[in-house]
């Protein structure tokens, strides 16, 4: 099968207009004709939404999304009064380990709803907006996996890494021959300890709205150190 | 929906104002939280920007300037800022700086004026800024004090009560009474079986029997039950004096009989309740002059700090412990010249023993030292007399210092030579300290300004106030003196983590109270005593007499009636915790072991005597 989630696209905004005419699903043909932004755009122009999934494993093929929070933001702010939060009611069993990590149990997802009754919701919070996550290989994935098993469509939009950001910053500061001389290894770039370098506090990791607001901070930190306000999107979407 | 902000709401309810809030209100403003990063070194508000939010610092550092330029303020996470351009003119007032990368939480406007609107205590705390803070502070702190709420009824028994069998006469109740300088007695009945209770049917005072008796002309064999009250009221033994204090307004009595296990043991009324308060130190001012030589003295004297303390936890207005303290001070003093001129017989010639500083002021506390000096006769010969009073001098201060009243530094003292003066050549040293000063000479002397009696011819001492006052009054060179000396010690900014922030940005790990704030405070407020010619010697007495005579801007004397009352308070509480925590008590105390409530109080306290003694440079500087 044909993979473009690893792939890099060169033009969203014309990829997106394309996939709105191709889309047979009315809600992602809606997703889609919201379009995005111009390549050029600057990053101060831009309406950003930090997602973040809590999920039982992380294979999307055989693991399932149990908890969704997302935030909208940009620059300037991020706006906890527009935050959204949603537990999943999961398709495969919730694993002992699993819990371990983030603490939702069964009688958390009691009654959760199945993802398809919140999609609507979730489509309309992130159309338009360019998504931010740490770590691009779940969210992404997850929701297209997700979505191609329910209605044999899957999903696709342009995200902001911030893991994948700073990964290229660390290994730029690691580089070079003498770091290399004196073993000088990138530092971790794993999310807690990402905003630690930007002395951002610590949360209380896996809770998937917390860790959306972390993301959306750690990126505000980042824009501030690495680049500007006039940075265009195309230099940093994915 | 209702979305979960776990980390915003923990955070957010730590801190005051919003840790008052109840949870619903909380929800709300979390709700309401927009989160923005400024890195170290960017401006986040300027000086008259709009401002339409209250910030709130999550993590990092901001400073907030004043609009030439200087520091204001400094401040970390949890507090707030953007309040004041809110309730004024929704301007910035005070431009704000990251110094560190800072995340902010941001409360938008409406939020905010919500807040202020439905509860007191959220107004309460953003409203108060400066002074306002401090005289709520100041306020609020004798309320809870002052309320008696630590010390137990049974404190204030001090005999058994008078009973009388109820078929006694009144006559025979009241010659009773009259024999036993009881102002009440409680009758009972003895032919109630009392093996579970008490057998008390009533109580009678003076008062019954003035009005129901000799008021009605009622005869004087008729028994006592027919006039005694017969609604007893009684307490406990364990309930606290405030109680006692309470069930007396309400009922409207003023005897209460105290119960131990439900037979009486003592009947207290309203007057042992006030006299309460002074007790202590006059219990503790009867022994000093008990003690039959130094020796007793110092060792009395180590009960001093368990008197202070007590003090301290019943009553926290500063006044009073500080009047009783110098009380007790000076009764060593007298003391002390008692037994010297027992051993040294009777002086040769009058004199008067000064005590000077803080004891003259009536402000004295825990740690300090003997400032004193001797006024002769002016017939006083040294060849004759000075061996006397060398020997008398050193018998007192040799005998303070045991008591722990350690020696002055700067050698003010009774034991110098030159500070041993006849009346003559004492109104003559005034006399050029106030018509030739020199700032340098007035440093060590402003000690002198501050003078009272103790032992001897006390009125020379208040005929030498008398003759200062005259002479420094119209003195402008010399009140322009006395204000640049007064300028000398500064206090500082305020607190940051666990430092003391100095007005040039340094840090330092403590403050010594007394020299940055109180003695600072007692300086200013001398000047402007002698400037209107006040005869008091307290510093809020002499605020008294300087906010009548007009000559402070409207509504700084009370400010700084407050100011010099919280930083007392502070100081003597940090003293009764060092005692009672078994360290020598002294004057410094580290911002790490002050209450959020004292930082912030002590703060606005230092920025009222900041701006205090700039007033004071201005009004007296103009003539030097």
């Amino acid at each position: 099968m044909y993979n473009f989630i690893n792939k890099e696209v060169l033009n969203w905004s014309a990829f997106l207009k394309l996939k709105a005419q191709l889309s047979k699903d009315s809600r992602l043909k809606k997703f889609y004709d919201v379009g995005t932004y111009h390549d050029d755009t600057k990053l101060q122009d831009i309406e950003f939404v930090a997602l973040d999934f809590e999920t039982t494993g992380l294979d999307p093929k055989k693991n399932s999304i149990i908890s969704i929070g997302l935030v909208p933001f940009n620059l300037k702010r991020i706006y906890c009064n527009q935050a959204k939060s949603w537990f999943i009611n999961p398709k495969d069993k919730l694993q002992e380990d699993s819990i371990i990590i983030h603490g939702i149990t069964h009688s958390d997802l009691k009654g959760a709803p199945d993802l398809r009754r919140i999609l609507d919701q979730l489509l309309e919070q992130l159309a338009g907006k360019v998504v931010v996550v740490h770590y691009r290989n779940i969210e992404r994935p997850f929701l297209d996996l997700h979505l191609r098993a329910l209605f044999k469509e899957g999903i696709v939009f342009p995200v902001v890494d911030t893991m994948q950001i700073e990964s290229n910053i660390q290994r730029k500061l690691a580089a070079g021959f003498f770091n290399r001389l004196r073993g000088k290894k990138p530092a971790s770039i794993r999310l807690g300890q990402s905003r630690t370098r930007y002395n951002l506090p610590t949360y209380q990791p896996h809770d998937a709205l917390t860790d959306a607001i972390a993301t959306a901070e750690l990126l505000q930190a980042q824009v501030g150190y690495h680049f500007s306000p006039d940075t265009p999107i195309k230099d940093l979407w994915l | 929906m209702d979305v979960e902000l776990l980390e915003i709401q923990d955070f957010i309810s730590q801190y005051a104002p919003f840790d008052e809030l109840p949870e619903e209100a909380l929800a709300e403003v979390v709700q309401s939280v927009e989160i923005s990063y400024f890195r170290a070194n960017t401006t986040i508000i300027d000086f008259k920007d709009e401002i339409s939010e209250l910030y709130m610092i999550r993590s990092g550092i901001v400073e907030l300037f004043r609009r030439n330029g200087n520091l204001y303020n400094r401040l970390d996470q949890g507090q707030l800022f953007g309040q004041m351009g809110l309730l004024t003119n929704n301007k910035v007032r005070f431009p704000a700086k990251t110094t560190k990368d800072t995340l902010l939480y941001c409360i938008p406007a409406v939020v905010f004026y919500d807040l202020c609107e439905r509860f007191e205590s959220f107004a309460d705390f953003v409203e108060a800024e400066d002074s306002t803070r401090l005289k709520q502070a100041v306020e609020s702190n004798s309320d809870d004090a002052n309320a008696l709420t630590t010390s137990k009824v049974k404190k204030l028994i001090t005999r058994e009560p008078l009973i009388v069998p109820v078929d006694t006469s009144v006559q025979a109740v009241a010659q009773m009474m009259a024999e036993e300088y009881q102002s009440a007695a409680l009758i009972n009945d003895p032919s109630i079986d009392d093996s579970e209770g008490n057998n008390l049917v009533g109580l009678i005072s003076e008062h019954d029997l003035c009005a129901k008796v000799i008021a009605a002309g009622l005869s004087i064999d008729s028994p006592v039950s027919e006039v005694m009250s017969t609604e007893l009221i009684s307490l406990d033994h364990n309930a606290y004096i405030f109680e006692a204090m309470l069930m007396m307004l309400r009922n409207n009595v003023h005897h209460l009989p105290i119960l131990k296990n439900k037979k009486p043991i003592g009947l207290i009324e309203v007057s042992d309740i006030i006299r309460y308060e002074s007790q202590n130190s006059l219990l503790f001012v009867s022994s000093i002059f008990q003690q039959q030589s130094p020796e007793d003295l110092a060792l009395l004297s180590k009960q001093l700090k368990d008197c202070f303390v007590r003090m301290v936890n019943e009553d926290a207005n500063s006044h009073m412990v500080g009047r009783a303290m110098s009380e007790i001070g000076r009764s060593f003093k007298q003391r002390l010249l008692e037994l010297a001129e027992e051993q040294f017989g009777p002086a040769p010639i009058p004199y008067c023993f000064l005590a000077l500083g803080s004891m003259a002021r009536d402000e004295q506390l825990m740690v300090t030292d003997q400032d004193n000096a001797i006024i002769l006769d002016n017939s006083y010969d040294a060849a004759v007399h000075g061996e006397y009073f060398e020997k008398l001098s050193h018998f007192v201060c040799d005998g303070l210092a045991a008591c722990g009243y350690i020696y002055c530094t700067g050698d003010i003292m009774a034991t110098n030579p030159e500070f041993r003066k006849t009346q003559t050549e004492w109104e003559e040293c005034f006399a050029s300290w106030i018509d030739n000063p020199n700032p340098k000479a007035l440093l060590n002397c402003n000690i002198f300004f501050d003078l009272t009696g103790v032992y001897g011819r006390i009125k020379w001492a208040e005929h030498l106030n008398a003759f200062i006052l005259r002479r420094a009054k119209k003195n402008n060179r010399f009140l322009a003196c006395l204000a640049r000396n007064a300028l000398n010690r500064k206090p500082p900014l305020g607190f940051f983590k666990d430092f003391v922030m100095e007005s040039d940005g340094r840090h330092n790990n403590s403050i010594n109270l007394k020299r940055r704030g109180t003695a600072p405070l007692a300086d200013l407020i001398r000047v402007h005593a002698l400037a209107i010619g006040s005869q008091s010697q307290n510093s809020f007495d002499r605020l008294e007499d300087i906010i009548e005579a007009g000559i402070l801007p409207k509504s700084k004397g009370a400010d700084l009636q407050h100011a010099m009352e919280l930083i007392s308070l502070v100081r003597l509480r940090h003293q009764a915790l060092d005692i009672e925590s078994d360290i020598e008590p002294d004057n410094n105390i580290e911002p790490e072991n002050m209450s959020d409530f004292e930082r912030r109080n002590l703060k606005d306290a230092f920025l009222v005597l900041s701006n205090a003694q700039n007033f004071l440079k201005y009004r007296y500087s103009a003539t030097l």
